[in-house]
């Protein structure tokens, strides 16, 4: 087990990259600390495989360096970084027994049969494979061969890592659930450091302690589940995070305040960052139905049962809100109100608020 | 009672016309050739399994039957480890995967007799390029139209050089079927790369490589015409396979039923050897 300490790094597929555009990775600088629970969060193509790939070594990053502890493992290849790895689909070896599937990283290592047994076994309990583990693995089902592929990265005690790329993609949405409360679980008992790719915020938030967020090859924010919810540092994650995502309302910053269509609407805190773009954001959970705020018309709403999602529009932009109670109709005029705790500045993006009082 | 639609008899019609014509009717004229014997003036005598036994105990039969068995094994014995090795050397992506291609596909598309003439030409002692510089270059004695051996030589290394292509592009087109996450798990799970091979490409190519099997041992069973316009069957009768022993009988002596109780024979074996082959083959698959 092991900190990973990625240094600097960046990763371009082009031989000559020429400008920021070229990198599929730019400047990444992070530590995934020993035995945490990491997800990867963000939409395809946003570099995360790219920077698995680099982590497992099956890329060597076109600058930047890779610690495990302190040792430097950039330029060194998947074996001999000793790490796991379950991919999108089930790898699994098709004229093996299931047994003989999880044995197979370890005879490789050289280990005798007897620690081979003793460590199959356990892993077969531990993931329910038991009853299977003479069976021919090419005839199991899909979610069966993907506990298999997990099988192989978790028998092996001293991995640095194990890293999960997607491993729910093909997996039936009823039985997701039951595998991802597995992992968490696996996760106390073997107490391995993990990294969970995926572009699900529901998998990233129930898996990880600590979800970093990645946006065109840059980390957008790291934080806990209820920080991202709560404050995200960017209106990519608000948006990106959330269903409904965050409300984003173009505005005015003058004299310290901020102006959605001429109405001042009250901050969190005071603003300490200015930029050409300037945008409020609160979360749909976080505006309510009243007397007072902003006019909007109501253009759609959704009665999901134990709460219901009103869709108003005010002047070009769409606001969302969760409404707990009497539903308006799509028509009406209603004025929304922003928690105001809840309600940020963003400049060109980023977070330029500051909470009251810390 | 439900009525049965019936009209789905007029769509296999064609099908079942295009078969009739041209297997049903030629197989069953040699069925009736070979239980008959005739002496012309289409007169035809009922003759039994007659010709089946004399056929079976002929030692001419038999000698013909294991030079076929000899050159098959030969032949599948080089082309299908052959074929292997260079699908997986071949490059997977990029610039030489479609000049690879062609070049392995060009053999196959050269007419079997020309085939045949080409390597005449190409190993003829004095004439041949071949020919020439073994013999007079290196000073290895070499004549096919003389020395049995060298006829063997030949026709084995001519049937490589035209049908290992195919085992090769079946091979290929297993090979890269395989997902990259297989060779990552394996390089993650630190396999060597014999057990790369021997664990996920030749489980994969299991399905391909049946059917090239398949494929190479009924076409060089049934070979004819390129060892036949090569060496005519010679030197003596020691290129004389089935196929060529065949027609000697059937259209040089012609000795129409012992030529189609032979067939039949002939049929039976390729047929047996290739159902025995297929079903032990895809016997885990149908667990």
């Amino acid at each position: 087990m092991a900190k990973i300490t990625l240094s600097k790094l960046r990763h371009s597929y082009m031989a000559r990259p020429q400008g920021p555009a070229d990198y599929a990775l730019k400047e990444i600088d992070h530590v995934w600390e020993d035995g945490g629970a990491y997800a990867l969060l963000g939409p395809s193509g946003c570099g995360k495989s790219t920077l698995l790939n680099i982590i497992s070594g099956l890329l060597v990053p076109s600058e930047g360096r890779i610690l495990f502890n302190d040792r430097d493992v950039t330029e060194l290849p998947p074996d001999k970084r000793n790490i796991a790895q379950v991919f999108q689909f089930p790898v699994i070896y098709d004229t093996m027994t299931v047994y003989d599937n999880l044995a197979f990283p370890l005879r490789n290592r050289g280990r005798d049969e007897a620690t081979v047994k003793a460590r199959v076994t356990a892993i077969a309990e531990m993931l329910e494979l038991t009853p299977m583990l003479g069976m021919r693995a090419a005839h199991l089902s899909a979610d069966n061969k993907q506990k298999i592929s997990m099988g192989r990265g978790l028998v092996r005690q001293d991995v640095n890592v194990i890293m999960f790329d997607e491993p729910l993609t093909v997996i039936d949405p009823h039985l997701k659930w039951k595998l991802r409360s597995k992992l968490k679980e696996l996760h106390h008992r073997v107490n391995a450091t993990m990294i969970y790719v995926t572009h699900d915020q529901t998998e990233a938030l129930t898996f990880a302690d600590q979800v970093v967020v990645m946006d065109l090859g840059v980390i957008v924010q790291i934080g806990t589940p209820r920080e991202l919810f709560e404050r995200p540092a960017h209106t990519f994650v608000g948006h990106f995070i959330g269903s409904p995502g965050m409300n984003v309302l173009p505005c005015e910053v003058k004299g310290g305040a901020a102006f959605f269509r001429g109405v001042q609407v009250p901050l969190e805190g005071p603003i300490v960052k200015s930029g050409a773009r300037t945008e409020i954001g609160v979360r749909p959970e976080f505006v309510s139905l009243g007397a007072g705020g902003i006019e909007a018309r109501v253009r759609k709403v959704a009665d999901l049962g134990r709460h219901g999602v009103v869709e108003a529009v005010a002047g070009e932009t769409r606001i969302s809100a969760i409404v707990h109670g009497p539903m308006p109709s799509p028509g009406e005029t209603v004025r929304l109100d922003f928690r105001r705790d809840m309600t940020r500045l963003y400049a060109d993006g980023w977070i330029a608020t500051e909470a009251a009082g810390g | 009672m439900r009525s049965v639609n019936q009209k789905a008899w007029f769509f296999v019609l064609p099908v079942l016309v295009l078969v009739a014509f041209n297997a049903l009717i030629p197989i069953m004229t040699v069925v009736n050739y070979s239980v008959q014997e005739t002496f012309g003036n289409n007169q035809f005598f009922w003759h039994g399994l007659g010709w089946f036994q004399d056929i079976l105990q002929s030692d001419r039969f038999r000698a013909a039957l294991g030079r076929q068995v000899l050159f098959t094994v030969m032949v599948l014995a080089i082309q299908v480890p052959l074929g292997i090795v260079i699908a997986l050397a071949m490059p997977r992506k990029g610039f030489w995967v479609p000049v690879c291609l062609v070049l392995m596909a060009l053999p196959m598309l050269i007419p079997w007799n020309v085939v045949g003439a080409m390597w005449n030409i190409f190993t003829l002692p004095k004439i041949g390029m071949m020919g020439y510089f073994l013999n007079d270059v290196l000073g290895i004695r070499y004549d096919m139209t003389q020395d049995p051996v060298a006829a063997w030589v030949t026709i084995v290394v001519m049937d490589v050089w035209h049908w290992t292509s195919l085992v090769v592009l079946l091979c290929y087109a297993g090979l890269v079927s395989i997902p990259d996450a297989y060779y990552q798990a394996a390089k993650i799970d630190g396999a060597s790369p014999w057990k790369v091979f021997r664990y996920i490409q030749l489980p994969k190519m299991k399905t391909v490589l049946t059917i090239a099997i398949l494929l190479r041992f009924m076409d060089s069973f049934n070979v004819y015409t390129e060892p036949f316009v090569l060496t005519g069957g010679g030197p003596g009768n020691s290129t004389t396979l089935l196929s060529i022993d065949l027609v000697k009988i059937a259209l040089g002596q012609f000795d129409l039923g012992p030529a189609a109780a032979m067939s039949l024979i002939y049929f039976a074996i390729t047929l047996l050897v290739s159902w025995l082959f297929y079903t032990l083959m895809t016997k885990d698959d149908r667990r």
